[in-house]
């Protein structure tokens, strides 16, 4: 827990073992509706009043670094659409970046175009599923769920045309892409873009002119804005409280500098200001979307000398990073010349934004710690790896 | 012989529903049964009917409620067992019944086993005194209406015995949402009834219904709804009455994104079932009364109407409120504890006392255009005060966001 003098709230702890007549122990998870998963919080509770939040993380580990460690760069490639499994195609491109850094290698104009295309998608996908999942938290079981996976479910068709895999894509290579478009993608592609501006509105106009979920979801789980920046939260769920740090502008990478969008930014930093953020970035995401299908280049989709097979990057180290959806994902890659890499690491953007939780949830009743962990958008296959 | 001297009873339409209770009787008869036992027969017959019919349409209601819920949620619900899933009530009850009965270490297992039972009695016993037909009056009761209210407190004990005899953490938090719930929410419940007391000058649920039989211009039905005080109690008792039965957007004590299951956490099998009939009977019995206060109960809704059977439009109407139910829980999010008891102490009990004077009003100054003119300003302005100063202090902001620069 990150001390912090402006914390709204403080109260007696209890200690394992110990027990007291007031204060009730328990143990949200790792079986639970809506813990996104196995994950698990140990909440101490006062009536309803959370005292204390203690997360326990692991439950869904798979050791996706040393397994990484002891295969080749590429062999990697598939598991890291395991990690946050609702936007594969992000995590495919943040490991193929940093591969890329590591031994240079340069990625045609068509193939740039191509991830961001899948990359905003990803994002589309993310935050619309994102939509569903925190309206189930709230207790509108299914409703809205049902119609967000309706729309998610035409790009997954996008996808399963382009990679042959609804989620698990496996589509990013060192240099490009694993194949081309398929022919007519492109279009089919811009309908879907282009419906989706509708169902935004529609979907918006449903959600924030519900007045329980304007009163569920304001002033519930904000943080000062230095909390946040100490803590190294990253993606909408820092911009929500006004920090303008999104890497497509700090650091532009890929083609992102060719496009005109903008970065929206919340004031307040709560539960409903991650909610509306994340409907301005779909928004800015159609509108790279739509820039990009207009401007989509011919030539390579990967680059011609591009070395698939026994590839050995030059020693070195490389730490590369993306704006993926639910914020700064990053891949280190540190080389010793041979087919494996020496250490891999991954920075997930879900880990690192849960690790804040109980700043968040203190002071506040149950209800709203289902709805703050929602909120923060995790997925426990990057939380845990 | 002996079949000559007891003739079968005629029966119509209307009277349909006393069959069981007639043939019951007449069989008894005509084995020279006794008088007192040929009364408890019908008795029992007439009773057996109340619970068969309702536990019919219980079964039906978990299908409609699926299958409500999956059209909002743009899915086709249950649809494999029988047509357009029209078996599924009878998977789900074998399903129920061959589960393995769970009782946690830690429960007390009295306790644990007398809760679910109790669920499903006060809500049978409720439907007792409901009059479902101008001649199917099961109990007709004096004090209906208290009895009504006294039998259905209990469902609230029932809770949360079986949130504190689980032994278990979510089933405790569960009750005790309950409590606090059910409690702050029979107040509203219980006041806005007293308007229409004060009116009928009756205890009795059937004088209730009688009372609204008539209609203003020869086709706006005379139902307690279409005055002012009535629509104003009428609303009060549909909100709380959500609340009372657990339903959402006030289902805090299943509240299933939090607590799992609430209450029912540690139940499996058939003592789960028993919770699952004694909510939908619980519903049956709030929607119910909601339909004998407010909306005339077996009265038809227009006067060339009159002909069809007096049961049929209590279902119907019982049918409509249930409906709005579901499409509410297809729709709504959950409130939050605070927000749930702030909205019944700051709102709902404070216009609902208000419409005990306006109902004295109405009675003192004849029922006539004087009566509107008194009672419309008296409930009107306390209501739009209230929701100036409610959206003044508490209503949620609508935002705007800004770009960054770069």
């Amino acid at each position: 827990m990150i001390s912090d003098s402006s914390m709204p709230y403080s109260a007696p702890t209890l200690e394992p073992g110990e027990d007291d007549d007031q204060l009730l122990r328990v143990s949200l998870g790792p079986q639970h509706p809506s813990t996104h998963g196995v994950f698990r919080m140990n909440v101490v509770l006062d009536g309803e009043t959370v005292v204390s939040l203690k997360s326990v993380f692991g439950y869904l580990h798979r050791n996706h670094e040393k397994l990484a460690e002891n295969m080749t760069y590429l062999s990697s490639m598939p598991y890291t659409d395991r990690l946050d499994y609702i936007c594969p195609l992000t995590n495919n491109w943040a490991l193929a970046h940093a591969v890329e850094k590591l031994a240079g290698i340069e990625v045609p104009e068509r193939a740039e175009f191509i991830r961001v295309i899948t990359a905003e998608l990803t994002r589309l996908i993310n935050h619309t599923a994102f939509m569903g999942f925190i309206l189930g938290d709230m207790g509108a079981w299914g409703s809205a769920l049902m119609y967000a996976f309706r729309e998610r479910e035409k790009i997954l068709d996008l996808f399963e045309d382009l990679t042959g895999a609804r989620m698990m894509s496996n589509f990013m290579r060192y240099g490009g892409c694993r194949n081309d478009l398929p022919a007519g993608w492109a279009d089919r592609c811009s309908i879907v873009v282009n419906d989706y501006g509708p169902f935004l509105d529609e979907l918006e106009k449903f959600l924030v002119g519900n007045e329980i979920l304007l009163a569920r979801t304001q002033d519930v789980g904000q943080l000062p804005q230095k909390t946040l920046i100490n803590g190294g939260i990253t993606g909408p769920m820092l911009r929500a409280a006004g920090v303008n740090y999104d890497i497509r502008k700090v650091e532009p990478y890929g083609i992102y500098d060719r496009f005109d969008f903008r970065i929206p930014l919340g004031a307040k930093g709560d539960c409903y200001d991650r909610i509306m953020i994340r409907f301005l970035e779909m928004r800015e995401s159609l509108k790279i979307l739509r820039q990009a299908l207009d401007q989509l280049p011919a030539g390579d989709y990967i680059h011609p000398k591009a070395k698939i097979r026994n590839f050995k990057p030059p020693v070195g180290e490389a730490y590369a990073r993306i704006e993926g959806p639910k914020g700064e994902l990053g891949f280190h890659l540190i080389s010793d010349g041979t087919v494996n890499p020496f250490r891999y690491r991954i920075r997930p953007p879900s880990f690192i934004n849960l690790t804040l939780l109980e700043d968040m949830c203190l002071g506040l009743d149950l209800a709203d710690v289902v709805i703050i962990l929602g909120s923060v958008d995790i997925v426990l296959g990057e939380v845990d790896r | 012989m002996i079949f000559a001297t007891v003739p079968f009873p005629s029966f119509t339409l209307e009277s349909l529903p006393q069959l069981p209770k007639l043939l019951v009787e007449w069989l008894l008869m005509l084995v020279g049964a006794p008088d007192w036992l040929v009364s408890i027969g019908g008795t029992a017959a007439m009773a057996g009917t109340v619970v068969g019919v309702f536990l019919s349409a219980f079964a039906l209601l978990s299908l409609v409620e699926r299958k409500t819920l999956a059209r909002i949620q743009n899915r086709l619900g249950p649809n494999r067992a029988g047509w357009f899933g029209i078996l599924q009530p009878v998977a789900d009850g074998i399903k129920m019944l061959t589960k393995e009965d769970i009782v946690p270490t830690k429960a007390e297992w009295l306790l644990h086993l007398a809760a679910p039972i109790l669920i499903v009695v006060p809500s049978i016993l409720a439907l007792g005194v409901m009059p479902l037909g101008r001649e199917w009056v099961p109990v007709n009761m004096e004090l209906g209406l208290l009895f009504f209210f006294s039998v259905g407190a209990l469902t609230e004990l029932s809770v949360f015995m079986a949130g504190w005899a689980s032994g278990s953490k979510f089933p405790m938090l569960g009750a005790m949402r309950a409590i606090s719930q059910m409690v702050s929410y029979e107040l509203p419940l219980i006041i806005s009834a007293l308007g229409v007391i004060m009116v009928t000058g009756s205890l009795r649920l059937s004088d209730i219904v009688v009372h609204q039989g008539d209609f203003y211009f020869g086709f706006i039905p005379k139902w307690n709804l279409f005055t002012p005080w009535g629509f104003a109690a009428g609303l009060i008792f549909y909100i709380a009455s959500i609340a009372e039965a657990n339903r959402c957007p006030f289902d805090l004590p299943e509240g299933e994104s939090e607590i799992v299951a609430g209450h029912m956490t540690e139940y499996s099998g058939f003592k789960y079932a028993l919770f699952f009939m004694g909510e939908y009977l619980g519903l049956f019995a709030i929607a119910g009364l909601g339909v004998t206060l407010f909306l005339g109960g077996w009265q038809a809704p227009l006067p060339f109407l009159g002909w069809v059977p007096t049961w049929i439009w209590f279902f119907a109407k019982l049918a409509v409120i249930i409906m709005s139910y579901l499409w509410i829980r297809g729709t709504f999010p959950r409130v939050r504890i605070d927000q749930l008891m702030r909205f019944a102490w700051l709102c709902l009990i404070p216009m609902a006392l208000l419409t005990i004077p306006a109902a004295a009003l109405w009675v003192f100054t004849g029922k006539g255009i004087v009566s509107w003119v008194v009672t419309v300003p008296l409930l009107l302005i306390p209501w739009v005060i209230l929701t100036i100063l409610f959206n003044k202090r508490l209503a949620p902001a609508t935002r705007t966001y800004t770009f960054a620069d770069s």
